[in-house]
């Protein structure tokens, strides 16, 4: 689904992601950790094509196309998603009618969407205008429900978020991701999973998410490097033990190569 | 370099002040279609949907009015002061005729204008129409406009100004003594479509008394030559109310220099101008002043303004408290669309161009109270069209 090759990313002339590798295939999970400030949000960045993040090396294929250069629309409507952690305010544009721009086919129902993400009272408000850290996420997963996207960047999903509302939001997620643990009445589980088509990266500094969905594996990066990828629940282990300063020392050992 | 006081200065003697009789039309759909057309968009319904009367003003003569409502009046100024003779105790009551030279031209050539009235206790459910059309060539057209909203009444009036289409010359002197009486509500809705070679000049004093309310929304959205207009209104009594909104776009050679002066002289008094500009290749001066006299008033002033392209954006709010005890504040900003905004709204799949459209609709999209739905779609329409032109 998307694939990242030897990516080198600047941002005013400052490397910020070095020679970055990542593959992300069709139905998974992936969970993305990180110190504060190790460049975790510049990639997702990147990946959208966000401006300012210049790609001086390397470059990103999704779906089989090269989208390195391509416009920050274009990426949407091939497939990619994303949900920010601080959303700017759109002054005068309704949530209503941001998630209707979400909605490319005209296949949502805005208010279906809204009543399941308890979100019906903040529609006929300014996007984002004056919203709290947990009616944000809500408003940035209801646009992500949409727009369906194939490939979900999610950005700290869990900050900001209080406890009660975190299960909601995971829920959603997983829903969002078709991966929601549903008792399966009318179809065997196996027919349901089948249609799992979405993949996702996750970014998660504190790895509390991990409580509340499902992943297939884990990543760490540190200061502009991909320094470890395995099982997410092994690193978040890792990281509940000793912090990231093992990550350091693989970190340090992989500078040599590069 | 977009000059500030370009196109003031304004020679009247440049002007006709006559103009020949347009003859009375006793049906709105009798009405010229070039002329029909331009009146329709600044919102004078044909039809006379949702409306409770009209008053239809061409250059010098009243071709149109009429009131499907007990107990409120519409007519051209001069009938009014026929039949109403303590009409004098209100004409230029707030303004001295020596203001200006327009003030001035409008008392020694005077051509008619409206007088709108709601009797005590009368509550309208619709609005009053009326348009100001200059179809003559080189006019100078001078109204004087009385509005009345006897005690406990509620009035609401849509008030279009348009020209001819091809006009290359004209003035418009326009004096407004608006009258709110005792826990009377008035919601006032103008929007101009002047041409790009016409200048502006209104002139408007608002009184409102105790637990009076003033509406009034001001929308130019299309070219004109210069307009330069700073009603002043007096909140008088205790708990009266003001609030103004003025959504504008300058285009390529348009001047506009529009704000509005509030003055709270009474307790309880509250007071909000909102105003949103957008230069795009033209300039706007957005005042804003508000004077506090007394304890216990609240005032807010909250001007906004996008400058696309090139062109000069100048807001100037301004506060003033004479006692202590006043509430008082501003909020002014004038500057580009945030790329940030851009991209987010590219995120969730428009492109640049449907992306900026969409962050100037919502900038402009200030709510407003009391619009026909109609009118706010048709206000929807002409946004989308105006930026068009902007990009």
């Amino acid at each position: 689904m998307l694939q990242i090759e030897e990516l080198k990313v600047e941002v005013g002339g400052k490397t910020i992601l070095d020679n970055l590798n990542m593959e992300i295939p069709k139905g998974q999970t992936h969970i993305l950790f990180g110190p504060n400030g190790s460049g975790k949000t510049s990639l997702m960045m990147t990946i959208m094509g966000f401006s300012g993040y210049n790609v001086t090396h390397g470059k990103i294929t999704f779906k089989g196309e090269d989208i390195t250069g391509l416009p920050i629309n274009e990426r949407a409507r091939l497939g990619i998603g994303v949900s920010f952690q601080r959303p700017p305010t759109i002054n005068g544009l309704k949530t209503r009618n941001i998630v209707e721009i979400c909605d490319v086919n005209r296949s949502a129902n805005v208010e279906e969407l809204a009543k399941k993400l308890n979100f019906t009272d903040f529609l006929d408000r300014d996007v984002n205008r004056n919203f709290s850290g947990g009616e944000i996420k809500r408003s940035e997963l209801l646009q992500l429900m949409a727009q369906q996207p194939d490939l979900v960047l999610l950005d700290e999903p869990e900050s900001g978020v209080d406890l009660e509302s975190i299960v909601f939001i995971g829920d959603t997620i997983n829903s969002l991701l078709h991966r929601q643990i549903k008792c399966p009445r009318e179809r065997p589980h196996k027919n349901i999973i089948e249609g799992q088509k979405k993949s996702a990266l996750v970014i998660t500094h504190t790895g509390h998410i991990l409580d509340y969905i499902t992943a297939d594996r884990g990543q760490v990066l540190y200061n502009g490097i991909l320094c470890c990828s395995r099982n997410a629940r092994e690193i978040l282990k890792w990281i509940r033990e000793y912090g990231y300063e093992e990550c350091v020392r693989c970190s340090n050992e992989i500078k040599p190569w590069i | 370099m977009f000059k500030r006081n370009k196109a003031l200065d304004i020679n009247v003697e440049n002007y006709k002040v006559d103009a020949k009789d347009h003859a009375y039309v006793e049906k709105l759909s009798q009405i010229e279609s070039t002329d029909a057309r331009q009146l329709l968009d600044v919102g004078v319904d044909i039809d006379e949907n949702a409306r409770i009367g009209t008053y239809i003003q061409k250059d010098k003569s009243v071709i149109h009015c009429k009131t499907m409502q007990d107990g409120v009046e519409v007519m051209g100024i001069s009938q009014a002061r026929e039949k109403h003779g303590w009409l004098s105790d209100y004409m230029w009551k707030n303004i001295s005729p020596d203001t200006d030279k327009f003030t001035l031209q409008a008392k020694e050539n005077p051509h008619e204008g409206y007088f709108i009235r709601a009797l005590a206790g009368v509550k309208t459910k619709h609005p009053v129409q009326s348009c100001l059309y200059i179809a003559k060539e080189g006019f100078s057209q001078n109204v004087h406009n009385i509005v009345i909203a006897e005690e406990d009444s509620e009035l609401h009036i849509i008030t279009g100004c348009a020209t001819a289409p091809h006009l290359t010359s004209g003035l418009h002197v326009g004096i407004s003594e608006f009258y709110i009486k005792r826990g009377a509500r008035l919601t006032f809705t103008m929007i101009h479509d002047w041409g790009e070679k016409i200048n502006v000049r209104p002139r408007t004093v608002i009184r409102v008394d105790e637990g009076g309310t003033i509406i009034s929304n001001y929308i130019s959205l299309r070219p004109v030559g210069s307009l330069q207009m700073f009603p002043t209104t007096y909140l008088n009594g205790k708990g009266a109310v003001a609030r103004f909104n003025s959504i504008l776009v300058a285009g390529r050679g348009s001047f506009l220099d529009v704000g509005s002066r509030i003055v709270l002289n009474a307790p309880d008094t509250r007071a909000e101008i909102i105003s949103r500009g957008i230069s795009s290749g033209g300039s706007i001066i957005a005042r804003g002043d508000l004077v506090g006299k007394v304890a216990g008033i609240k005032a807010h002033l909250e001007c906004k303004g996008l400058i696309l392209n090139d062109g000069l954006m100048q807001a100037i709010p301004e506060l003033t408290g004479y006692v202590p005890g006043v509430e008082m504040s501003h909020e002014a900003a004038v500057g580009k669309i945030d790329q940030q905004e851009i991209e987010y709204l590219m995120a969730r799949g428009l492109d640049e161009e449907e992306a900026i459209s969409t962050i100037v609709r919502g900038f402009l999209n200030v709510d407003i109270e009391g619009l026909p739905a109609g009118l706010k779609e048709k206000l929807d329409r002409t946004v989308s069209e105006t930026q068009k032109d902007m990009m």
